[in-house]
């Protein structure tokens, strides 16, 4: 399989190009917001011209964990679908729609929180109730999603028509899968921001039900996070073993890791509402028990990492135990970046297992730890591995090269973010493990031991993110100079192949209709009774709330 | 998931590349640090 | 598919870790009664009174067995609510002797709220239309901060009170 890279033309190049625009404008905004978040909570430091704390939350999360993440995916995804499988000039013409759906549904959500008429965070629970224009915005970006997913369908369908028999190139196999599991997962979220939040946000409807529209969120929420693991899955799988110079582990691995993760990263939602009122404890552990299968196909990625870099160093002539281990091209940031994520995913993925753990739960609920957790998987597992990803992918598009400087200046970045993230993400978990609640601004409560050690784990924060900050600062840097100053040249695109005497991948992983039944099934089969359940029972409906947010 | 025919389909040419001694450690440790890990946090659970 | 003899080992080891997990926390759930606060009870929000635990003379803690407790809150927008004292002052602070078993009953008036008593189990969603409850035995001496944990609006961080577990 891919035996030829295709060439990227410069028209698609442009289009890729544009999304990473998107991704480090964001990086920017999004990381000053979070610098201020952890000045302000650090108690030292409050914002000037009255803007609200939960203003600048409100941006911090959409920008960074909606729109950053979609728009990278959706640039490196489309990148590798044009390297694989190609794109054609109407697929780049609709491609060019989907970017700029999602962008202005980007600009009319961020001005709306701006303007502070949308202080409800990115999780925007009912019934706080936003400016219309709000939801607006959001449904925009995920129908602009819609069409990017609708083209990556359409370049594989065409593709398959031409290579009748072949098995899909690797990395198009993924992000059909992606693609695939976002599409089935945002039906939940699009539900309910067009029949639930939008015309209940406009007037027309009085109320809302506030549990359903929470389950419909979380229906979308959890494989919201895998939506951003499997590109950096992607890098791991695919991309790595090519720049340490070996191959791929096992072609049908692989797919059956990304399978196993379309089925079983949807019908989990409920692990996210383990302590609500409303939904029956026996689909909730139903649901738990799921949710422990999505971790299978990350041990899977576990064992295939290790044993890429160890079969890849045992080939070079490294005999003893670890030696390969230690050969790893530790001085390529290209590696290096996407290693400390893979590192990172160790302690995220454990403690993933204990915030999924029913009643324990309430050990961390809604408290700092999870935020402390998702600053570990998503903020340096699957950043670190984006900014791996960019290192090389935006010079192959300027057609430029990553020089050993701005290589070095990765390194360092590397270490910045690394550094910052430990500080930060580990007070974070510590506090939440005392019990100090996230999304809140500031408080000294009603005073004590127990808030007095909350606060100074919040200073350490601080100390973290003005690191982190910093790190922004230069990858923002290493971004523009890969975009417009480094040298012209070549700059490789990494994609890795299968050994020569490579097992025939089994046919039946590209049984789309099998995987995609099987995932719906599993999904009809978590959900259905719990749903007609809620509907139901449910109370009577919540009318908004608009002064709460200082609207 | 028995130990089964796995041996038979390992081709000779490629014996020292399939030597995940090392892996096999590696990926181990990391179980034994799932495991560590769940079992602390549920003895604080159990201790609140 | 081929896969190593070692990841066959390894990936039955991670999965009989996790089924071992999944035991113990099913065990406690379902033979124990230890799930996750689930109370299933409706009740109208703009009508929170109607349910006697809610009416204002109810709110706050109540000694009904020997060393059994409960307590009865209402949470609005940034405020819980647990009733007042004797001179009419709004109780901030819930004291309980160690040991004792405690049910905390609440629900909201208006939007989503959280309640945890940090440091202890006892942290719940609070949703507009629902009861939430949890019963604790208050194992530890100390001060606990409740804190609303769920965003509720601009005076989030204002909402709190305290639980006092004493010897």
């Amino acid at each position: 399989m891919t035996k030829v890279q295709l060439p990227l033309s410069k028209k698609e190049s442009r289009l890729y190009m544009a999304f990473m625009w998107v991704t480090y404008i964001s990086l920017f905004v999004g990381g000053l917001m979070g610098l201020l978040q952890t000045l302000v909570r650090s108690g030292k430091y409050t914002l000037p011209f009255n803007i609200d704390y939960y203003t600048i939350l409100t941006v911090h999360g959409v920008i960074l964990g909606l729109v950053l993440t979609t728009f990278f995916i959706i640039g490196f995804q489309f990148s590798l679908m044009g390297k694989t499988v190609g794109i054609s000039d109407k697929q780049l013409k609709v491609a060019w729609l989907s970017f700029w759906v999602m962008l202005v549904g980007t600009i009319m959500a961020a001005i709306t929180i701006l303007v502070g008429e949308a202080s409800v965070l990115y999780t925007f629970y009912a019934p706080l109730r936003a400016h219309p224009a709000f939801y607006i915005g959001l449904a925009l970006v995920i129908v602009g999603s819609w069409i990017a997913a609708f083209v990556n369908f359409r370049q594989l369908y065409v593709w398959k028509k031409a290579h009748k028999g072949e098995k899909s190139p690797l990395p198009a196999f993924m992000v059909i899968i992606n693609m695939l599991m976002w599409f089935i997962a945002t039906i939940g979220v699009a539900t309910s921001v067009l029949v639930l939040f939008i015309p209940w946000s406009l007037g027309y409807a009085e109320t809302i039900n506030v549990l359903l529209s929470r389950t419909l969120f979380w229906y979308f929420g959890h494989p919201l996070v895998y939506f951003w693991l499997l590109p950096a899955y992607m890098a791991w799988y695919v991309v790595i073993p090519k720049i340490i110079g070996g191959k791929l582990f096992s072609d049908a691995l692989a797919r059956m890791a990304f399978i196993l993760l379309l089925m079983f990263s949807i019908p989990v939602g409920f692990h996210h509402q383990l302590t609500e009122p409303g939904i029956d404890p026996t689909w909730k552990f139903i649901q738990v028990v799921l949710t422990f299968m999505v971790v299978i196909p990350s041990l899977m990625t576990a064992f295939s990492i290790f044993a890429t870099f160890e079969t890849t160093g045992r080939r070079k002539g490294f005999k003893s135990l670890f030696g390969w281990f230690k050969k790893l091209p530790w001085k390529d940031v290209r590696f290096l970046a996407p290693f400390i994520g893979m590192a990172a995913f160790i302690p995220g993925g454990a403690g993933g297992i204990v915030n999924a753990s029913h009643q324990m739960n309430a050990l961390v609920h809604n408290t700092i730890w999870i935020t402390g957790h998702f600053h570990l998987t998503a903020a340096t597992t699957v950043v670190l591995t984006f900014f791996g990803i960019t290192y090389w992918l935006v010079p192959h598009l300027t057609g430029r090269r990553l020089t050993p400087r701005l290589n070095k200046l990765g390194i360092i970045q590397t270490f910045i973010w690394t550094f910052g993230m430990t500080i930060m993400s580990g007070s974070m978990h510590i506090q939440g493990l005392l019990g100090g609640p996230r999304r809140s601004s500031f408080s000294e409560y009603a005073g004590g031991e127990q808030v007095a050690t909350w606060i100074n784990y919040q200073i350490a924060q601080a100390v973290g993110g003005t690191i982190l900050f910093i790190g922004i600062l230069l990858m923002v840097y290493i971004f523009i100079q890969l975009t417009f100053f480094a040298p012209r040249g070549v700059q490789e695109y990494p994609i890795a192949v299968e050994e020569d005497d490579a097992e025939p991948t089994p046919k039946i992983l590209e049984n789309w209709y099998l995987w995609i039944g099987i995932t719906i099934a599993l999904i009809l089969f978590a959900y259905t009774i719990p749903v007609i359940d809620i509907i139901k029972h449910s109370p009577p409906g919540s009318p908004p709330f608009d002064w709460l947010i200082g609207r | 998931m028995g130990k089964g025919n796995s041996k038979q389909h390992q081709p000779n040419s490629n014996e020292s590349t399939h030597n995940l001694k090392g892996t096999f450690i590696a990926v181990m440790l990391l179980g034994v640090f799932i495991l560590v890990s769940w079992f602390g946090f549920y003895a604080l659970f159990l201790s609140r | 598919m081929h896969l190593h003899k070692y990841e066959k080992i390894w990936l039955v080891f991670g999965m009989a870790s996790l089924v071992l997990f999944l035991l113990i926390i099913g065990f406690a759930a379902f033979w124990k009664g230890t799930h996750p606060q689930s109370h299933m009870e409706t009740i109208d929000p703009q009508n929170v009174e109607a349910h006697d635990a809610f009416k204002p003379e109810n709110l706050g803690i109540r000694e009904v067995a020997d060393g059994k407790y409960i307590v009865n809150i209402v949470a609005s927008a940034f405020n819980y609510d647990f009733g007042k004292d004797t001179e009419g002052n709004a109780n901030k602070t819930i004291r309980v002797p160690k040991g004792s078993t405690v049910l905390y009953q609440i629900t909201t008036k208006d939007v989503v709220h959280g309640f945890q008593v940090a440091g202890t189990n006892v942290n719940m969603m609070v949703e507009p239309g629902h009861i939430s409850r949890y019963e604790a035995v208050m194992k530890n001496v100390g001060e606990f901060t409740i804190v609303c944990n769920e965003y509720c609006g601009i005076g989030h961080h204002q909402m709190y009170g305290t639980v006092e577990v004493y010897e």
